[in-house]
This record gives C-alpha cells, sequence and structure tokens, in this order.
C-alpha cells in the first residue's frame, strides 16, 4: 500500500517535473505552464484554506464560549431563584406543621391566623389546609371551597405520605386551575401520624421569576416538568398542561446548551438544567441565527475576503505564469533562429573559405596552361607555312575560351568568398533598379516579358553601396527572368518598411520552387539551371544583402511563381576591412 | 623605339617562360626569375622598366620583394599578380605597386597595363576601381 502510494506520487510528481522529451513542441510549454499555475496554486492556496479553516474553528469556538456562558449562568441563575422560591416556602409549611398540634391545624380559625401570618410573609401562597390521617381535609383557608374534600386518590398525598415532605408539579385538581401543592406529613408525635398539611402555590410567581430574566422576544422560556408537560406557558411551543413538542433534552443538573432545529423548522439554542429535588427542568430558547449573528456576518465578510484572495490568486498565478512561458517561449525561438543564422552563416563562410582555397590552387595551374596555349597559338599565328595551321588554331582557340570560362568561375568563387569592401554612397533604390532594367530590356523585348515597375515616389535616400546593390538585383533579375516563360510576368515594387529601412519586392509568375529547393536556395554551388549556372548567383547576393546589413526573404509556391523581397537598412552598415 | 624591359618573377616556372616567350614575341624584352632573392639580385644588376611579381612564393613573398625594390629602385614600375582576389593585392598597390593583376591574365590587358605604368599614367583609388584584382 505504501509503496505503491509512493509509486503514485512519485509518478504525479515526476509528470510536474519532467517536460515531454519533443523540446520546442507546443506541448512543452503547455506543460510548463501548468506545472507552473498547480505547484503555485498548491503553495498558495493550500495554507490559506487551511489557515481560513483553523480560524474559522477558532473563531466559531470562542464566539459559542462567549454567547453560552451567559446564557448558563441565567439559566444557572434562574433555577436557583425558583429551588429557592420553592424551598422557602416548603421549610415554612415545614415549621408550621411541626411546631402546632394536630389539634391547633384541624382547627380553622387557628388554621386561618397561621395562614394570614404565612400570606403576608410569604407571596404566592394561594391557601392552606390541614388533612387528617384518612385524607380528608379537615381545615382550610383559602379563596376556594375546599374544606372536607377527600385526597387520598391524589398523587401529592399519596407521595407526602410516603416520603413525608412534597412538591407537586403542576395540576389542575378540584379548582379546575393549574397549581401547584407543597404539602408534609406531621412526624412529631405517634398521635397524629398519618395528619398532612399542604399549600398551594400560585404559578404566576413562576411567571414572574422568567419574566425577570429579561429575554428578548425572539426568545422563549419556561418550565417543564420531568414528562415534558408545561408547567409555565411558552411563547411559541404551547400552554401550560400541553406537551413540549421535542424531544426532551438529555437529563443533566448543570446547564447544557443542545443546538437543534424546533418544530417550526427555526434553527436554536437549549439552554437547559434539571432540577435535583424538584420534578421541573429549565428551559431557555433562542433562535441561532439571532445569537450568532455577529458570528454569521463576520462569517460571511471573511468568506468574501477568502474567495477575493483566491480569485486574485488565481488571477496573479494566471498571468504570470502566462508572461514567464511567453516570455521564454520568445527567447527559446529567437534563441533557434540565432543558432540558426549562425550555423547557416557558419555554413557559407566555410564553404566559401574552401571555395576561395579552390580557387587558388586552380588558378596558378590555369595561368600555366593559359600561357602555354596562348604561346601556342602566337607561334602558330608567326609561322604562316606550320602544317597543321588550320588545325591548331581553332584548336589554343578553344583552349583559351575553356580557360576564360573557368576564369570566370574562380573569379566568382573567390567574389563570393573575398572581403567585401563596401564603397557606401547616398542613392536612390528606384535609380539603381532602373540602371539595373536597363540591362535586362532587350531580353525583356525579345521575349515578351511583362515588367511591371510600382516604385514608391518619394523614396528616401539610402546609404549603400550602388555596384553591390546592382549586382544582386542583376541576379535576382537574371533569376526571375529565367523562371518565367516567354510572356510571364515580373513586378518589381520598392516600399518603404519603417524609419530604419525600404524593401523591394521581386515577383514572377514562374515555375516557382519545391521546398526542397528553397532550403537550399542561398547555398555556394546550388543550382537548377543545369549546364549553365555556377550556383554562386544568389549565395553571392545574400551574402551582400547580409554585409549591407539587409535581409532576403523568399516565398515560393510551385507553379504559381516566386517572390524575393530584399529589405535593406537606410544607413548601410559600413564594414570597413572586412 | 626602345624595347620595353620587363622582369617576370613567380615560382612557377613554366608559367613565367612561357609568358616572357610570348612578350618577347611582341616586342618586349623580358627576363625571368624564380624566387623572391633571384629578381632583386636581377633588378639591381639590369633595372628593368617593369617587374611582374607574384604574390605568393615560396621563401621571400612578393610583398617583400615589392618594398625592396621601391626602396632601392623607386622608379621601376611593379605590377603584381595573384591567384586569389585578395587583400594582399591591394596592400600591395597601398605599398607602390602600379597595380594587381589576377591570373590567369589576358595579355592584352597584360600588355595595357603595362604600357600604361611605364608611361605614368594616373592609377585611381584601388580600392574603388580595382576590379581585376578583387573580382
Amino acid at each position: 500500500m505504501v509503496s505503491w502510494l509512493r509509486h503514485k506520487l512519485a509518478g504525479f510528481f515526476g509528470s510536474l517535473r519532467e517536460f515531454p522529451d519533443y523540446a520546442q513542441s507546443p506541448e512543452r510549454y503547455k506543460a510548463l505552464r501548468r506545472n507552473i499555475v498547480i505547484k503555485m496554486l498548491v503553495v498558495t492556496i493550500l495554507p490559506l484554506v487551511l489557515m481560513g479553516l483553523i480560524n474559522h474553528y477558532l473563531y466559531r469556538q470562542t464566539m459559542q464560549d462567549e454567547i453560552v456562558r451567559p446564557l448558563k449562568i441565567l439559566v444557572n441563575k434562574t433555577k436557583h431563584s425558583f429551588e429557592l422560591f420553592l424551598a422557602e416556602r416548603l421549610s415554612a409549611v415545614s415549621f408550621i406543621a411541626s411546631s402546632h398540634t394536630c389539634a391547633e391545624l384541624a382547627d380553622s380559625k387557628n388554621l386561618s391566623r397561621i395562614f394570614n401570618v404565612m400570606k403576608k410573609e410569604f407571596s404566592g401562597v394561594v391557601d392552606l389546609g390541614f388533612l387528617d390521617p384518612n385524607g380528608v381535609q379537615v381545615s382550610y383557608d383559602g379563596p376556594y371551597k375546599l374544606q372536607g374534600k377527600d385526597y387520598t386518590e391524589q398523587d401529592w398525598y399519596k407521595e407526602a405520605r410516603v416520603r413525608g415532605s412534597y412538591i407537586s408539579d403542576v395540576f389542575l385538581g378540584y379548582r379546575r386551575l393549574p397549581h401547584l401543592v407543597m404539602a408534609v406529613e406531621r412526624s412529631v408525635t405517634g398521635v397524629c401520624l398519618g395528619c398532612v398539611l399542604r399549600a398551594t402555590i400560585d404559578t404566576n410567581r413562576f411567571m414572574e421569576l422568567i419574566a425577570a430574566m429579561r429575554l428578548d422576544p425572539t426568545s422563549d422560556a419556561f418550565l417543564l416538568n420531568k414528562n415534558g408537560v408545561f408547567q409555565t406557558p411558552s411563547q411559541f411551543y404551547g400552554q401550560v398542561l400541553e406537551t413540549f413538542p421535542m424531544p426532551l433534552p438529555p437529563r443533566s443538573y448543570e446547564p447544557n446548551v443542545l443546538e437543534m432545529k424546533d418544530n417550526h423548522g427555526r434553527e436554536v439554542m437549549v439552554t437547559y438544567a434539571y432540577f435535583e429535588y424538584l420534578p421541573f427542568i429549565l428551559m431557555v430558547v433562542k433562535p441561532r441565527s439571532q445569537l450568532m449573528r455577529a458570528w454569521y456576518t463576520l462569517k460571511t465578510e471573511a468568506f468574501f475576503i477568502f474567495v477575493g484572495g483566491v480569485l486574485i490568486i488565481f488571477l496573479v498565478i494566471f498571468k504570470l505564469a502566462d508572461t514567464l512561458v511567453q516570455r521564454l517561449e520568445e527567447s527559446d525561438l529567437k534563441r533557434e533562429a540565432a543558432y540558426r543564422e549562425m550555423q547557416e552563416s557558419s555554413k557559407l563562410a566555410s564553404i566559401g573559405r574552401l571555395a576561395a582555397g579552390v580557387a587558388h590552387e586552380i588558378n596558378n595551374p590555369l595561368a600555366i596552361i593559359n600561357e602555354k596555349a596562348g604561346l601556342i597559338k602566337d607561334l602558330t599565328e608567326l609561322t604562316p607555312d606550320c602544317p597543321q595551321r588550320q588545325k591548331l588554331l581553332p584548336l589554343t582557340g578553344a583552349i583559351l575560351q575553356s580557360v576564360d570560362r573557368c576564369r570566370t568561375i574562380t573569379q566568382r568563387l573567390l567574389g563570393f568568398a573575398r572581403r567585401m569592401d563596401v564603397s557606401v554612397e547616398m542613392l536612390s533604390l528606384n535609380e539603381v533598379i532602373e540602371e539595373v532594367l536597363g540591362f535586362l530590356e532587350k531580353e525583356a523585348l525579345h521575349r515578351n516579358i511583362d515588367l511591371q515597375l510600382n516604385l514608391v515616389k518619394d523614396m528616401p535616400r539610402i546609404a549603400s553601396d550602388r555596384g553591390q546593390l546592382q549586382q544582386v538585383f542583376l541576379n535576382i533579375l537574371n533569376n526571375a527572368f529565367d523562371a518565367v516563360d516567354d510572356g510571364g510576368q515580373v513586378a518589381i515594387t520598392s516600399f518603404e518598411v519603417d524609419i530604419n529601412n525600404v524593401g523591394v519586392t521581386i515577383q514572377d509568375n514562374g515555375q516557382g520552387m519545391t521546398q526542397e529547393t528553397m532550403t537550399h536556395l542561398f547555398e555556394p554551388f546550388f543550382t537548377t539551371k543545369k549546364g549553365h549556372g555556377t550556383g554562386l548567383g544568389l549565395s553571392i547576393t545574400y551574402g551582400i544583402v547580409k554585409k549591407l546589413g539587409g535581409d532576403i526573404r523568399v516565398k515560393s509556391q510551385l507553379g504559381m511563381g516566386t517572390t524575393f523581397t530584399v529589405f535593406l537598412p537606410k544607413k548601410a552598415l559600413a564594414l570597413s576591412g572586412e | 623605339m626602345q624595347k620595353m624591359r620587363v622582369l617576370l618573377v613567380d615560382d612557377e616556372t613554366e608559367f613565367v617562360s612561357a609568358l616572357a616567350e610570348r612578350l618577347n614575341l611582341r616586342g618586349f624584352e623580358a627576363q625571368t626569375a624564380g624566387s623572391g632573392e633571384e629578381a632583386l639580385t636581377k633588378v639591381d644588376a639590369s633595372q628593368p622598366d617593369v617587374v611582374l611579381l607574384d604574390v605568393v612564393m615560396p621563401g621571400m613573398s612578393g610583398l617583400e620583394v615589392l618594398k625592396r625594390i621601391k626602396k632601392a629602385h623607386p622608379q621601376v614600375k611593379v605590377i603584381l599578380l595573384t591567384g586569389r582576389g585578395s587583400w594582399e593585392g591591394i596592400q600591395g598597390v597601398r605599398d607602390g605597386a602600379y597595380d594587381c593583376l589576377m591570373k590567369p591574365i589576358q595579355i592584352e590587358e597584360l600588355m595595357q597595363v603595362m604600357t600604361d605604368a611605364v608611361e605614368g599614367k594616373e592609377k585611381n583609388d584601388p580600392l574603388k576601381e580595382n576590379e581585376s584584382c578583387v573580382n
């Protein structure tokens, strides 16, 4: 498993690290861009996300603690108030039960007097009654007519008899009104065994205690008994003695907080506490949204900042990767172009040097042939009775002609290889072209070639070498004339390229060239004119244009024609001595 | 009219001997030398009108011979011969040679240049006009 994972990871990072083998292809740059973007996104967004999550968690925790703590305190305080309230009254009842005899308590007048004192001292006591051991209320004082009522079947009576004292939850009883009973069995002496003193507590006092919590209108607080029956009315969940519509929270005597959805679908936070010695649960329900409003606002703001940050990071990274890769691509292209040019020029230069060496070596024997043949010719001419005179003269003539042809070739070779002396003068390119056309007019007329001359009128004068330029245009035009059939078309256009350069286009509608021919076009000795052609014309042309600081471009389509464009700087590079 | 005296200097003896014979046929008085040293001796001895001097030779080079001739006998006209259209020819012309010709030469052209040299015709700036040598 581990080795599988390691293998997978190595594969993934390997693919990030290594580029496809086919260098220079667009795939390489795509992969590079992808890698940069992925890596930068990982190293920037991952820590941001982690930090955001940790912050979110911690802040939420703190916020919740801040909100929850006061609620718990409030619930605890109120619970104690309830307990205190009931405990006080229970002790009062207990005290009365033990400090009076059964006879005193069974006497209605006596009981009324005690009740009046008690009402003054303890608020919320509604009535007071004394029950004999048979469960019959023998004396009573209060607003209801309950004297003589039998309570043996009431739960609170049974509980009081069993436990000695008891506080009931809220119920209706004989009076048909919600109330709460606290009962104490007298157990001082054997005489009065089974007598019970009971008091009724007004539940309105409970509502006062709850109101004292001063909750906001969206919140709710109420008392439930342990069966989930409302002891005090609730604002949202039911009236007294109705059942709480949600499951009861787990038992906890310490205030506890639960998050849940109420029966209205609201997200609420329930803070509650069970009473330890009383059958009640105090519950405070607050909507979460209201409690956490500050938190939600903060969370929303933080979220927008996060999203904005991520968006900006994305944009910056994409833009950066784009620029970076584009620069790289450009510099690669430039480097490649420079390399190719260097290769090309060094190839031309070495061929040129070779050619010059060959030309030199040939010129010496050629000179000997020339002189020997010349001497033979001289001697033959000077000897009128030479027997083979008629044969020898044309023979030596032919030798001398061949030497001349060789001489032309070697001189061209040297012309290609030699260090050109650039003689710069201010000249009009249009004039140079017209001069060159002077040489070709006859041929054009003879072969019915349509010469189109589109020379821009206000062409700026340029500083360049007239003789060299003549040779350049003569070579290109010669090729154009060779390429077209009789009646063909050759167009010459001059134009200003930009502030530093001018250009001349020579376009023919001749046979065009194959890709193969285009590749070797400027190489010395490369020729398509079988039999006549040294293969030096265009290489010399190329050399001259480069020397003058210009450039030549060729476009050609087989069967459609060829276009040569010569670019020349307005100020030729003066390469003295080179 | 007195014959023009020419000294042909080249290590290619076959070339100089044939050329000398042809010039003699045309009314020149041509001698030959196969090396720079021999050429200097012959110039000192006979002081020819024109020296036709090959630039590339074993031993003393044509340009060295040119300098020595021009130093000792400034009136002697020197025409350089070269197998390659090189800067050396132009350098030679700057050093006092009358002209520089490229092998193989045409005899009519050679005679014309020698006549011009002896008659003292001005040569133009070799850098611009010396087509025969650098092309």
